[in-house]
């Protein structure tokens, strides 16, 4: 016994002795103990149809990673939590009363499609979550577009009737049971006003609707659908970053840009473009800057590649938003944003040092022996034929010169 | 030369065959012809009547140019493929507009592509320039049918989950919900990298049984 514990003890290792406890698995177990606190509040916002929609989402995607790690395929596995922070962040960009069969097929999709073709975990090009959720855009466009309002008094109760829908069924209209849910509300004598189930993004887009500030940041807002709350999303990437499980400049980069922008547009015409503030409040921009956006493997890993990334996302967020037909534009901005990658890290790569760069600061006559051009005497006189040399060789006047100054 | 391949045994022609429609399938293994594959497979029916066009001028493209295969001299021997070609796809352009004007309609202008597609360019080139006409022409079946049978695999799952009816008979009832992306382009890639990956799968599988059958054969040899 003592012997083999001083065998431990005198073990050669090569250098990094102190590790860290930094894993592929640590983050991702902060980053979705952070995702189950959002699907909790979304779940209080929209109840049990919430809840399904939820569990089928995950449950499609972790389905789908447990068949392909069985089949080798890739080389991740279902224990570094990252098919369980897709399925969930998908479940949260989806519509509450979104039919779970739909779910599950993009579920699915998000991990086949988005994860498991290019090779697994670290492997992906673009953000498995959002690749689901342009599936489900591009198949189901009505169904992904009907959302329902948020804090109905019997939410708990009963299940949007969207919800049950039979597999390679259409949902049913929403009609009547959006007017049933009115009827409850004015019953309650809270009916303050009417439910929309339009998002803010789409009542500005068509009606030019401002939602109130507070009710967007909070995300309490009774009647319409909004989404998790950023004000929790803010906090929770606030951990995360605290943690270092994402890097803080890609939001904040994002949040700015969009600003910016926003709040140009807005001071050239009031009237047709949103506040900035509501610019960053609505929709899934702070979701999608915080939880989507940070995705490690498909975002720039240079401090200068990851303003010049968020500042295309926040850019290309407002353009979709205002000056196409589509209400919402943070999806798409993020998808092409991670297209870009693998340029924006070219041209954000650091100059590695003694190579490169411009002759412009070289002052005359000194010697940069760092420089690829230089050339060291010894090296000169073994390339150059004894001739330089000679012509080099020092007169018996510059020879005086250097011992007067000596002198 | 010649009459060695004529004396080809019975088992080398049903190879020949069977080349094209699995092993060598134009689509799922050697991945030719894909503007054709993408632009048309909306329907089964659609892809059914591309294949039928498809076999059509590639089998009698094939046996023409087999036969006149010494005579052509090898200088311009590509632009005489491309004349025999053209000449069946415009015979094939004017009967499907004949027999019915909606499918031409649907199928457009790939009907007059045919001309450029590789796979029957291909094999005027790789085989039916250097075979007699029985075996280009049994080559040229089994590619076809490979070609068909590819156009009718991605076609039906395009169709099905698109319309949610395969030769226009409902299969969902009414309430299908479609879905909208497999009519539309990216729906043709993702089918067809399904198949590819399907394809590329069992191939895989066939190389593993094949190398454990060999591994058992030379350990069973030197037991012996």
């Amino acid at each position: 016994m003592n012997n083999k514990t001083t065998l431990n003890l005198v073990e050669i290792r090569p250098s990094p002795h102190i590790k860290g406890p930094r894993s592929v698995e640590n983050i991702m177990r902060r980053v979705m103990y952070m995702c189950i606190i959002l699907a909790i509040c979304f779940v209080l916002q929209y109840g049990m149809s919430a809840l399904l929609s939820i569990i089928f989402v995950t449950g499609g995607s972790l389905l789908t990673e447990y068949y392909l790690c069985k089949t080798k395929t890739q080389s991740s596995g279902l224990h570094d939590y990252s098919a369980a922070i897709t399925g969930l962040l998908l479940a949260l960009t989806l519509p509450p009363g979104f039919p779970l069969w739909m779910g599950f097929v993009a579920g699915a999709v998000a991990i086949a499609l988005g994860k498991g073709l290019f090779g697994g975990l670290g492997y992906n090009v673009f953000n498995p979550a959002l690749i689901g959720r342009a599936f489900a855009q591009a198949a189901f466009p009505t169904a992904i577009s009907t959302y329902t309002p948020s804090m109905l008094p019997n939410r708990f109760l009963e299940i949007i009737p969207s919800t049950l829908t039979l597999p390679m069924m259409a949902p049913p209209s929403l009609k009547t049971w959006l007017e049933a849910q009115q009827q409850t509300l004015t019953n309650l004598g809270n009916g303050l006003d009417a439910i929309t189930s339009a998002t803010p993004l789409v009542l500005w887009k068509f009606d030019f609707i401002a939602t109130p500030y507070f009710d967007l940041f909070t995300g309490l807002y009774t009647h319409a659908m909004i989404g998790v709350s950023p004000l929790l999303v803010i906090l929770c990437g606030l951990y995360l970053a605290s943690q270092r499980c994402l890097n803080w400049k890609i939001p904040v980069s994002i949040i700015l840009s969009a600003a910016c922008l926003a709040w140009a547009l807005h001071s050239y015409d009031p009237s047709r473009f949103a506040t900035p503030c509501f610019t960053v409040l609505s929709g899934g921009l702070i979701l999608g800057a915080v939880f989507m956006a940070t995705d490690m493997a498909s975002s720039p890993t240079t401090p200068l590649g990851m303003w010049l990334y968020g500042i295309l996302i926040g850019f290309l967020t407002v353009m979709i938003r205002n000056f196409s037909g589509l209400p919402e534009g943070v999806m798409y901005a993020i998808l092409f944003a991670n297209a870009a990658t693998p340029l924006i890290e070219k041209i954000s790569q650091r100059r590695v040092f003694g190579t490169g760069g411009s002759d412009k600061h070289m002052r005359k006559g000194a010697t940069y022996p760092l420089h690829p051009g230089y050339i060291s005497r010894e090296e000169h006189s073994a390339v150059t034929p004894e001739k330089v040399i000679m012509k080099h060789k020092p007169k018996p006047e510059d020879r005086r010169k250097p011992q007067r100054e000596e002198q | 030369m010649e009459n060695l391949q004529e004396q080809k045994s019975k088992s080398q022609q049903l190879e020949e065959l069977l080349e094209g429609i699995w092993k060598q399938n134009p689509i799922f293994v050697m991945a030719l012809g894909m503007c054709p594959t993408l632009a048309v497979t909306v329907s089964a029916i659609n892809s059914l009547a591309m294949g039928l066009a498809t076999t059509f001028v590639l089998i009698s493209s094939c046996l023409l140019i087999s036969i006149f295969r010494n005579i052509i001299p090898k200088e311009v021997r590509i632009a005489v493929y491309i004349l025999i070609i053209a000449t069946f796809v415009t015979t094939v352009d004017y009967a499907i507009q004949a027999i019915s004007l909606t499918l031409y309609d649907a199928l457009g202008a790939f009907i007059q592509l045919i001309v450029v597609n590789c796979i029957i360019l291909g094999r005027a080139e790789a085989h039916a320039s250097k075979n007699t006409p029985y075996i280009a022409v049994l080559n040229a079946v089994g590619m076809s049918i490979g070609f068909t049978f590819a156009l009718f695999c991605i076609g039906a799952v395009r169709e099905i989950l698109g319309a949610g009816s395969l030769f226009g008979i409902s299969l969902f009832g009414e309430n299908f919900q479609p879905w909208v992306v497999m009519l539309l382009p990216p729906g043709g890639f993702i089918v067809l990298g399904c198949w590819l990956l399907f394809f590329s799968y069992l191939a895989k599988r066939r190389m593993q049984k094949l190398q454990e059958l060999e591994k058992a054969k030379s350990k069973s040899k030197f037991k012996k």
